[in-house]
């Protein structure tokens, strides 16, 4: 049978269909809809998969190995920089080993269509020293995850699954087989294995480093790393290495024309590689990301050898792969015919209307104004985040996950006054909740804005981990219960929202306002889904 | 046979209902489907675009080449300007002629349409006033598709048509009625 299927999707449904006893995530674009999607499978129910979202992708983390150490199939998902927030756990994972088929998956964002960074998450597999995947197309996606359970389960080891926003947010027919069974409940009783007192992490380390040979030859003779070589001598003398999607790319601009080595599964396989080179001049490396395997094929081959890539300037060194890229990079002329309108303008994206955000932002423009320039608004990530572009230009930073108390309190210390923090109500309970205690412990003045719209919005609406519950965390945290502030934000509130600004920023110490107002999309979709059910 | 197809519009606008029609139409009829869409932030209001590619083939890439787009579906006509360096040289351009403003910057309308006018195959539309008229607001997206399926040619527009009542189907009898009326308006627009 044939589905019309997300990569995201075809990931999700390979890993219910390989026996999956619960996905552990954070949303994350492009990651989002592998969770949702096993939320709403109704195999996943019948089976009781876990699948509820976590505070963080560390707690994601930690729970999905504690599933694998009970001899389960788990699953992690997160975007590439939830890879930051999880890497301790995700690195000692490789030093415990894992029971049950443990897969990581890290959905990189090239471009950053929807993030911060374009960091390649293949380098986390490497630091870690555990098999990497990553599939080019949904079918291999599909099929990849029951492959990589399978080999977690025979190293012991987690492995790591790496896609990028294109094959996430891409549909494409997929066959799906029968679904499997769960694994049995076998808790691990090794204990060595998995207290890693410094005794017991010199043993596991070392199993680690005997591991790779196991872990390299796994990938050498991998389904889905292939060298393709013409049957007649090619013309071009080039070889070309395609990573995951970048074997898309190439296909598509040269069909069958040249010498390929298509990879999608790691530690590189250095014979084809070698071999490749061999029947070549030089060779093209197309990966998506950072230029992980062009580095390392140099190292391969010499200084000699020419190898063209991102570091050479053949490909951008920044930026998604795309067609036209690739096929350039390939000496593939374009079909181009229409130069860009010079009557288009930038079309950002901007708050929705209704949003009570925009009343929040409203209100702390105004308030800040007041100050002259002796104000600083820290920023975090999510919706709110677009408070930086006009007509609001309110924040003056976003960095990271909880950074904006952090950094307001460290600039408070240096001696900025006022000093205010802008933070979602799900990335609060992310990561915001330690920084608000240190805070609490240092007296910072400071000023909390918590915009708590009920839902995690900028992925979509998913359920936020600490909904009716800031004011408790904030007051058992150590806040002054007189400096927790609750109001509605609406256009008709925004001077008593100002008065409140006003008022903590006066307060020498640490005080907390929290805007609250649900999201007007999951409003809307509250209302829709009201108003379809059956009348009681 | 192949064929390359840009949707595009302004996040919220339904791009990706029309994707759905053409996904279950391409499907049912047995081809070979890539579709890449805009998920995150650009959905609140910012430009969005679907790379829809149909074929009898195996597709290789997600995202189709600069110039070898062989229709631009757009919701917004200067939405459909956007995409123009990946129309093919006899693309075809189908467009609401109704402007979407939401940013202060938004260029005269005469100058957008001044540069759709340079173009071979342009079908240009009140899709709102056309949906309003025989069906409701919420169909134009099926109105848009509807004066499309002529372009779209691997597909006739009797699949598109069955596509459009099996998709809305779960929504009732009403709605599905609602939505073929504005599919055959669209088509009758353009015929």
């Amino acid at each position: 049978m044939k589905r019309l299927l997300l990569g995201d999707e075809a990931i999700a449904l390979g890993a219910l269909h390989a026996g999956l006893s619960g996905v552990y995530a954070y949303p994350g674009t492009p990651s989002t809809e592998i969770t949702e999607f096993i939320q709403g499978d109704k195999l996943a129910r019948e089976r009781n998969v876990h699948s509820r979202w976590c505070t963080n992708e560390k707690t994601a983390m930690e729970a999905a190995l504690g599933m694998s150490y009970a001899g389960k199939r788990a699953l992690v998902c997160m975007k590439h920089v939830g890879m930051n927030v999880c890497a301790d756990a995700f690195v000692n994972s490789a030093i415990t080993g894992c029971n049950g088929g443990l897969i990581v998956l890290a959905a990189d964002d090239p471009s950053m269509h929807s993030s911060q960074n374009e960091q390649d998450s293949r380098f986390y597999g490497k630091f870690a020293m555990i098999p990497v995947f990553e599939p080019s197309n949904q079918q291999e996606a599909y099929d990849m995850v029951e492959e990589a359970f399978a080999l977690s389960e025979r190293l012991k080891e987690p492995v790591l699954m790496r896609v990028v926003t294109r094959l996430a947010h891409s549909r494409a027919a997929v066959e799906v087989h029968e679904p499997k069974a769960e694994k049995e409940l076998s808790p691990e009783t090794d204990r060595t294995h998995w207290v890693l007192l410094p005794g017991n992490a010199k043993r596991q380390y070392a199993a680690l480093i005997e591991k790779q040979p196991i872990i390299a030859e796994a990938a050498a003779e991998s389904e889905f790393n292939r060298l393709e070589l013409c049957e007649d001598e090619p013309e071009n003398k080039t070889g070309v290495i395609c990573c995951g999607i970048g074997y898309n790319y190439v296909k598509e601009a040269v069909g069958d024309t040249m010498n390929v080595l298509k990879v999608s599964q790691y530690p590189l396989p250095e014979k084809d590689i070698v071999a490749l080179a061999a029947v070549s001049e030089n060779l093209l490396v197309v990966e998506d990301g950072q230029p992980v395997v062009e580095e390392l094929v140099r190292g391969m081959l010499g200084a000699d050898y020419p190898v063209y890539g991102r570091l050479t300037g053949a490909l951008p060194r920044a930026g998604e792969l795309n067609p036209d890229n690739v096929a350039k990079a390939l000496g593939v002329e374009s079909n181009k015919v229409y130069d860009p309108s010079p009557v288009l303008a930038g079309r950002p994206p901007q708050f929705c209307q209704g949003c009570g955000h925009r009343d929040v932002y409203n209100a702390i423009r105004e308030v800040v104004a007041e100050f002259g320039d002796k104000a600083r608004v820290f920023g975090d990530i999510g919706c709110y985040t677009l408070g930086a572009l006009p007509p609001f230009t309110a924040i003056d930073s976003c960095v990271d996950m909880g950074a904006s108390i952090t950094m307001a309190k460290g600039a408070a210390d240096a001696g900025v006054h006022p000093s205010i923090a802008i933070i979602g109500d799900s990335t609060f309970t992310h990561s915001g909740m330690t920084g608000l205690l240190d805070a609490v412990n240092d007296h910072s003045n400071i000023v909390v804005v918590i915009s708590d719209n009920l839902t995690t919005g900028m992925t979509g609406g998913q359920d936020s981990a600490g909904t009716s519950k800031y004011e408790a965390i904030c007051v058992a945290l150590g806040v002054d219960p007189a400096h927790v502030r609750v109001i509605v934000p609406q256009p008709t509130k925004v001077e008593e929202i100002k008065a409140l600004i006003r008022e903590e920023i006066a307060y020498p110490d640490v005080s907390v306002i929290i805007p609250r107002r649900e999201c007007i999309q999951t409003l809307a979709r509250h209302a829709r889904q009201k108003a379809a059910a059956p009348k009681q | 046979m192949k064929k390359d197809i840009i949707l595009c519009g302004v996040g919220g606008q339904g791009i990706l209902s029309i994707a759905t029609i053409i996904g279950e139409a391409a499907t049912a009829a047995g081809l070979n489907l890539k579709q890449a869409e805009v998920h995150g932030m650009s959905q609140r209001g910012g430009d969005v675009q679907s790379n829809l590619r149909l074929s009898t083939d195996i597709i290789y890439s997600d995202l189709i080449p600069m110039g070898e787009a062989d229709v631009i579906i757009s919701m917004e006509p200067m939405e459909a300007l956007r995409y123009l360096p990946y129309l093919s040289k006899d693309g075809a351009v189908v467009t609401s002629s109704q402007s979407f403003v939401n940013i202060p910057n938004y260029p005269e309308s005469s100058a957008i349409d001044a540069e759709l006018a340079k173009l071979p195959k342009v079908a240009k539309l009140d899709i709102e006033q056309i949906a309003k008229e025989v069906a409701t607001v919420r169909s134009a997206n099926v109105v848009l598709l509807g004066m499309a399926a002529p372009y779209i040619g691997i597909l006739s527009t009797d699949e598109l048509r069955c596509a459009v009542a099996r998709v809305f189907q779960r929504k009732g009898d009403a709605i599905v009625e609602a939505n073929l009326k504005a599919f055959d308006a669209g088509v009758a627009a353009v015929g």
